[in-house]
């Protein structure tokens, strides 16, 4: 089977699970005893009409089997109605997902540029002083509350005065040159980067660290050593492309994760990404919003999935998919 | 058990983390003992007071027995705040195994003893108050009890449901099983912090708090029994065809039987593994929770909601003491860690080499 087969064949069995988490979410925060239209009915700016309309739209009067395919109906056609501060929620959620996209990709690649030599070194002196003392840094990543790493990083922030505290970008990020504003965003990326890739660069290289254990116990990797061949050698020409295998797998749990992982530093570092949106929008039971970020964020989790499993296709030629 | 424990025992690092949780179960155990005012104590008038410190050696450079001073408030015309000083005219002096407030030993024996109480008029706050004038000290062993337990209790719900599910949609098989694990795998496709959020907001706010407590537990175990699921149903795929399944099979066992008494016990190692593993998993969820607001609501402490005022930028900059819970998830979490390793490398027969 072709691999696009194959990634079309993935697409198409995702389309029912996206329909049952949409369900089982809309169930859910239906359920939810805070009336979704008080924040708009609250609102001087927004009027009488609106409220009806939203009313109406949202189909409030009627049952809520009825309100789920409706929403159901108007998401699919690319509506995804209004927040509750009136504004629409295809253009609110879209920065969002860049910024999340943003860190995202920025705490991937640093995890694995860091985990995987690391993981490599601590197999290959298995038992020394480095190794023991990366695992013991690596069970501490595992063990500290994200959220109170970053409120130790904002401490130091601030002690320090060496990166700025929270946020994006600086106030004065309009007037700046176009070189200016990258280097402004990078600066302001790097302590949740720094957070999040003190955590998931943990698991990452234990496994990295396993796996090649592993593999420099087999008989082929004894054999390459008796035919003469170096250690260097050896270990990255032949133990090593087993070895990150599994890894590659890892990575979309490791996406799934960040979403979660990012929405406590998120909200630490005031960073507006999807993680914190959510969570404003689940407080204030915002319910379109909250279905709209709900949906991306399990859209993204299967994509992450279907990437890792394509990228383990590419590297691994005995996958059969 | 006892060669368990003598393994452990060899090990230095797990043995420490080991006698670390002891010691952590023991205090939330007898937290009334431990604690100086009561878990209800809260004093808005002495808000945001530092850390009474406490005192071995006495201004004439000699030894004696821990005393301490009383704080007072006072307004800071420069910073317009205020601020508090100590008063150096009387000293304190901590009394130890004395007398203090009346409680309820494992809720039926009734007696006033303390490991430290507080002398008459003094003020003393081993670790400093937070906003609403709650001993941050005391309050560490009862918001201990909630997020020490609270893991432990979620697994306990978690654990059963997805051994029980991924035994009947591995044994089944076919439509049964496709089914079953399309909706495990839609539980599994919400980032798991969202669901999470979302399940914690729809609670109403008027519950008494075990009603909270109760509910909370129930939702974090909501969240994992699904991934747990599709690694058990896995094992059960592979152990049905073994023989010993057919001969039971064949001697006209029912299938509830066969599932519950035949196939689940075979993956106990891994379960037992699993649950050890994922006991930190359940603490950082719930601190995350009441980090947020979410989870265990005032006036009950947990450590995850005891941090909730080191969201305020000022807090952390001025009252640094309102931080020390996260050191106590933190030791928790990595002590639960290093003992989960360690239990896996002495369950799992691939690791004995």
């Amino acid at each position: 089977m072709s691999t696009w087969v194959y990634i079309l064949k993935r697409i198409l069995g995702a389309i029912p699970i996206l329909f049952l988490v949409s369900l089982v979410s809309f169930f859910l925060i239906r359920l939810s005893p805070v009336d979704p239209l008080a924040q708009m009915k609250l609102n001087p700016a927004i009027s009488q009409e609106t409220i009806e309309k939203e009313k109406v739209r949202l189909g409030l009067d009627k049952p809520v089997i009825v309100q789920y395919f409706l929403w159901a109906k108007n998401f699919m056609s690319g509506n995804m109605g209004y927040c509750t501060d009136n504004t629409k929620v295809s253009t609110k959620i879209k920065g969002r997902i860049l910024n999340t996209l943003l860190l995202s990709f920025f705490v991937i690649f640093c995890s694995w540029i860091l985990a995987i030599p690391l993981g490599i070194l601590a197999a290959v002196y298995y038992n020394s002083f480095f190794d023991r003392f990366l695992t013991l840094i690596s069970s501490v990543g595992m063990a500290i509350p994200s959220f109170f790493f970053a409120i130790l990083m904002l401490l130091f922030a601030q002690h320090t005065g060496w990166f700025p505290v929270g946020g994006l970008t600086s106030i004065n990020f309009d007037e700046m040159t176009v070189f200016q504003k990258i280097f402004d965003v990078l600066w302001h990326l790097c302590l949740p980067v720094i957070v999040l890739t003190t955590i998931s660069i943990s698991s990452l290289m234990r496994q990295m660290r396993a796996n090649l254990l592993d593999i420099l116990n087999a008989e082929y990797i004894k054999f390459a050593y008796a035919k003469g061949l170096s250690k260097a050698k050896v270990i990255l020409k032949h133990a090593f492309r087993n070895a990150v295998n599994p890894i590659i797998t890892l990575l979309g749990f490791e996406f799934a994760g960040l979403l979660s992982g990012a929405a406590l530093t998120e909200y630490v570092f005031q960073y507006p990404g999807l993680g914190k949106l959510i969570l404003e929008a689940v407080m204030q039971s915002d319910i379109n919003l909250v279905m709209a970020s709900l949906m991306i964020g399990a859209f993204m989790l299967i994509a992450g999935n279907l990437i890792a499993d394509i990228l383990l296709k590419i590297t691994d030629p005995r996958v059969r998919i | 058990m006892l060669k368990f424990f003598d393994k452990i025992r060899h090990d230095k690092i797990p043995f420490i983390a080991f006698i670390i949780l002891i010691l952590m179960y023991f205090m939330i155990l007898f937290a009334d003992f431990f604690a100086i005012y009561p878990s209800t104590y809260a004093n808005r008038k002495l808000a945001y007071q530092p850390p009474s410190n406490l005192y071995v050696i006495s201004p004439e450079n000699k030894l004696v027995f821990p005393y301490t001073y009383n704080f007072e408030k006072y307004f800071d015309e420069n910073t317009l705040s205020i601020e508090y000083k100590q008063i150096r005219d009387k000293k304190y002096k901590i009394k130890f195994f004395s007398e203090g407030y009346e409680y309820k030993l494992f809720g039926i024996f009734k007696t006033n003893l303390h490991l430290i109480s507080k002398p008459d008029d003094c003020n003393l706050f081993l670790l400093g108050t937070d906003i609403n004038g709650h001993d941050i000290y005391s309050r560490l062993f009862f918001g201990g009890r909630i997020s020490l337990t609270i893991g432990f209790l979620a697994l306990l719900i978690s654990f059963p449901i997805g051994a029980l599910y991924g035994g009947i949609s591995g044994y089944f098989g076919g439509a049964v099983d496709k089914i079953l694990m399309r909706i495990a795998e839609a539980i599994m496709s919400i980032p798991s912090f969202y669901l999470l959020i979302i399940l914690a907001s729809i609670l109403p706010s008027n519950m008494t708090s075990a009603q909270r407590f109760a509910l909370i537990t129930a939702i974090l175990a909501l969240i994992g029994w699904a991934g747990f699921s599709r690694v058990i149903r896995g094992m059960v795929l592979s152990l049905k065809n073994q023989d010993y399944v057919k001969a039971i099979e064949t001697i006209g066992a029912s299938r509830r039987r066969i599932i519950l008494k035949h196939i689940l016990p075979q993956t106990s190692s891994y379960i037992v593994i699993a649950i050890t593993l994922s006991v930190p998993s359940y603490i950082l969820a719930e601190s995350g929770l009441s980090f947020l607001g979410l989870g265990i609501q005032l006036p009950d402490a947990s450590w995850g909601n005891m941090l909730r005022e080191a969201q305020e930028f000022a807090n952390i900059i001025y009252r640094p003491w309102l931080l020390i819970p996260g050191f106590l998830i933190f030791i928790a979490v990595l002590s639960f860690n290093v003992l989960g390793d360690k239990i896996r490398d002495i369950l799992d027969p691939k690791t004995l080499k």
